[in-house]
């Protein structure tokens, strides 16, 4: 029962500790107290930081040497967010492009894609974000109805609305699911592309949470044109690819941490006054904590699976359950305990109490994970559904009829 | 990072699963509520498999090893519900390994059956070395020891002893002029009463035990060490219900499978597969938190008391859920005697209330993390 590193490991968390303790003096503050104010100038610093990073060897860690990366695996990946952390600096500006798009591509691109885009990535040059979710497509992804038509010299008009879309307002690039042939299964129809966030006909605009803050955006794409050469992976394959993306997804949740911890809950418990003597207080943060160690060690057992050959499978999801379920208990609890003063914008959880409701379907929602993890991992039988191998023009008309 | 089990970690896993099946442990759980002599001594069992000596270190006869290797054993016995006196031996196994006591050897090698007499710690609110009340949330005082060298004279009364009844020696925590003291009994000597108690889970036997002007021998043993034994009972308890849970949940998801109502399988609906993923959820949990429970008993001192806490709080809670999943998964009949799911429910409402409760070990957490202890 070792939680140290191997002497390979500790080599690598070395090296990047060194480096960190070189450059961290460099890194510009883009979140929380102190961060540049205009938000130009700071996503202009967080790109040269991200340019910094990559240059040092800890951007695209995972990625294939060939392609830039240290063609590591997801180990060294985790130690590097670990120092990252330990050095109270940011990561990398592209989180989205770095952890998914860019692996995706590497999986499922051209040469001349890879080539294209995928330098530019590495360096923050160009961010990337993801455009799947709609509106009325989200858990249930293969739903999607923006629409990509073919034009006769093989590019595409897309039009449709996409919607939780991180970093849009400055991404070059947007990795998009779109329907090619809405005659065909829902799961069938679909194709992914790489589209310029510049093109004619996109518009993004921020879309405001609890807290007040637009951290996702909406954006609309109105007659789209792309040629050909955006279509990443096959016509008709984007579900295929899609998955690819979800799979990366999953791993980058998985070796990323939130910045919670129940040592910070307690001293937010503490600060308020009686509050470590009173015994149902004590009861509420006693649960909150020993779900929070749980989950600090259930990181533990990922890690140890990873050096192990194992790619987390989807039972790793309960993990985010169980964080963002004693995050949201804690944010009650230490609300109960200190008043209304917790609410307040410059408050240590007013943020936290705000951010963490819309968490909780972040990555697909809670009730969808649980069905997902009951028929894989335990599995139980799947819910009747009336959207097997239907066409999909036919399950929109069918929709329709009974809102009729 | 390496969490896995060693290979030697796997045998004593298999080793402890096939000792327990020689009986039907889950049967004699149902018979035993109404006859107390159905329910099987596996005392032999538990001698012959070296399990009295896991936690010894070898120059005293026993295995040497680590609170994780208990811990499976623990599992195997919670996932049968077999009465293996796991909680009353191996922390007073502990403590007089650590006195380097005389006794330790003929204690690991089995050659006598002890109890140990249940004291927790102090706690950030609680001053006061405590035990278990008969009835009731204020905690009782230790039982008093006069000290004349290494003569003790014990006055006082400790409830809800596990294994007191079937115990040759007990080795009381008493409250000595300068502190917590371990001193060891004869369960015959003059001015010891055990009463022994068969309760709402047969497969855990109980006693209460009064000491009268009662006469022991002083173990060397410092507090470090007699708090540690009470870890060991956190963590060994958490474990039973880590086992039990994981036994469980194969039981509900197959009948969720096979029980069929409205045309379909009952677990088809999500409101039966959350439930059962929410047991899953719990489950892991706790397994996670055996890990942190079993590393800090090598690595950690200063985190055992969060770290075995945590475990018990978080095994107990995931036992309470799942036994109600299960009596909720098959329906009516999982509320009756014509299922096993009732012999389950009654191990999970006694055993969160024995050793302090599962809402004191909950209790701890919070006191521990507020007094500033940081979980690795």
């Amino acid at each position: 029962m070792d939680l140290n590193d191997d002497p390979q490991q500790a080599a690598f968390r070395a090296q990047v500790r060194g480096w960190l303790d070189e450059h961290k003096a460099e890194a510009p503050i883009v979140l929380g107290e102190g961060q540049i104010e205009d938000e130009h100038e700071r996503i202009e610093a967080w790109r040269g930081w991200q340019r910094k990073l990559a240059e040092g060897g800890l951007c695209g860690v995972t990625w294939p040497e060939e392609f830039g990366g240290a063609g590591k695996g997801p180990i060294e990946q985790v130690i590097v967010n670990q120092e990252l952390a330990r050095a109270k600096v940011p990561g990398a500006l592209d989180f989205i492009g770095l952890g998914m798009m860019g692996p995706a591509i590497i999986v499922h691109g051209t040469e001349e894609q890879k080539r294209r885009y995928l330098g530019p990535m590495l360096h923050g040059d160009e961010v990337c974000c993801q455009l799947f979710s709609e509106p009325a497509a989200g858990s249930d992804l293969a739903g999607v109805t923006a629409r990509a038509v073919e034009q006769e010299d093989g590019s595409f008009k897309i039009s449709g609305q996409k919607v939780w879309t991180t970093n849009a307002q400055f991404s070059a690039f947007g990795v998009l699911l779109a329907r090619t042939d809405a005659d065909v299964p829902k799961h069938k129809g679909l194709t992914m592309f790489i589209v310029p966030m510049d093109a004619p006909g996109i518009t993004i605009r921020g879309l405001r949470q609890i807290s007040g803050e637009a951290e996702f955006n909406e954006v609309f794409l109105d007659d789209v044109h792309v040629p050909a050469d955006t279509v990443l992976g096959q016509v008709g394959n984007g579900w295929g690819t899609a998955l690819t993306v979800l799979m990366f997804e999953r791993l980058s949740i998985g070796t990323t941490s939130i910045g919670y911890s129940a040592e910070r809950f307690a001293a937010g418990v503490k600060s308020a006054p009686g509050a470590q003597e009173d015994p149902e207080v004590r009861q509420r943060l006693g649960h909150i904590g020993t779900e929070m160690i749980a989950s600090r060690f259930a990181g533990h057992r990922l890690l140890s699976d990873l050096a192990g050959g194992q790619l987390p499978g989807p039972e790793f999801g309960l993990g985010k359950v169980t964080v963002v379920k004693s995050a949201i208990d804690a944010g009650d609890l230490i609300a109960d305990v200190l008043g209304p003063d917790a609410l307040d914008e410059g408050s240590e959880w007013g943020y936290m109490i705000s951010f963490l409701p819309g968490l909780k379907s972040a990555g697909g929602t809670e009730e969808i994970l649980r069905n997902t993890i009951g028929e894989r991992v335990l599995g139980l039988p799947p819910e009747p559904r009336s959207d097997k191998g239907v066409p999909f023009s036919e399950l929109k008309a069918r929709e329709n009829e009974k809102v009729a | 990072m390496d969490l896995s089990l060693t290979d030697e970690q796997e045998f004593l896993r298999e080793a402890a699963r096939g000792a327990l099946k020689r009986v039907d442990t889950v049967a004699a759980a149902r018979e035993a509520l109404e006859d107390e002599s159905k329910r099987p001594d596996l005392w032999k069992t538990i001698v012959e498999a070296g399990w009295t000596g896991l936690l010894t270190s070898e120059d005293q006869g026993g295995a040497g090893l680590g609170l994780y290797d208990a811990m499976l054993v623990a599992q195997e016995a919670g996932r049968v519900l077999a009465p293996v006196p796991l909680v009353s031996t191996l922390p007073a196994a502990t403590i007089l390994d650590a006195a380097d006591d005389q006794a330790a050897e003929v204690v690991a090698g089995g050659e006598t059956r002890i109890a140990w007499l249940p004291a927790a710690p102090p706690t950030d609110q609680e001053p006061r070395w405590t035990s278990d009340p008969h009835r009731g949330v204020l905690r009782a005082d230790l039982p008093t020891a006069e000290l004349d060298g290494d003569a003790a004279t014990l006055n006082g009364t400790v409830h809800w002893v596990p294994d007191a009844a079937q115990a040759e020696q007990l080795l009381v925590t008493a409250s000595g002029p300068e502190g917590p003291v371990a001193v060891l009994v004869d369960a015959t000597a003059t001015g010891v009463t055990v009463e022994g108690l068969w309760r709402y889970d047969a497969t855990r036997p109980l006693g209460h035990v009064t000491l009268k002007d009662v006469q022991g021998r002083v173990v060397q043993a410092d507090e470090t060490a007699i708090r540690r034994a009470w870890q060991v009972a956190q963590g060994l308890l958490a474990a039973e219900a880590v086992g039990t849970v994981d036994a469980l949940l194969p039981i509900a998801i197959a009948y969720a499978k096979e029980r069929h109502t409205f045309g379909r399988a009952i677990g088809s609906y999500q409101a039966v597969k959350h439930q059962l993923v929410e047991v899953l959820r719990l489950l892991e949990n706790a397994k996670s938190l055996l890990i942190y429970a079993a590393w800090a008993f090598e690595n950690a001192p200063g985190e055992l008391a969060l770290a075995t806490a945590a475990a018990r709080s978080g095994a107990e809670h995931a036992l309470d859920v799942a036994t109600r999943v299960q009596i909720s998964v098959h329906g009516g009949i999982g509320a009756t005697w014509e299922h096993d799911a009732p012999l389950y429910f009654r191990r999970a409402q006694l055993s969160r209330r024995l050793l302090g409760g599962a809402s004191g070990a909950t209790d701890r957490v919070a006191g521990e993390l507020m007094a500033g202890v940081v979980p690795a």
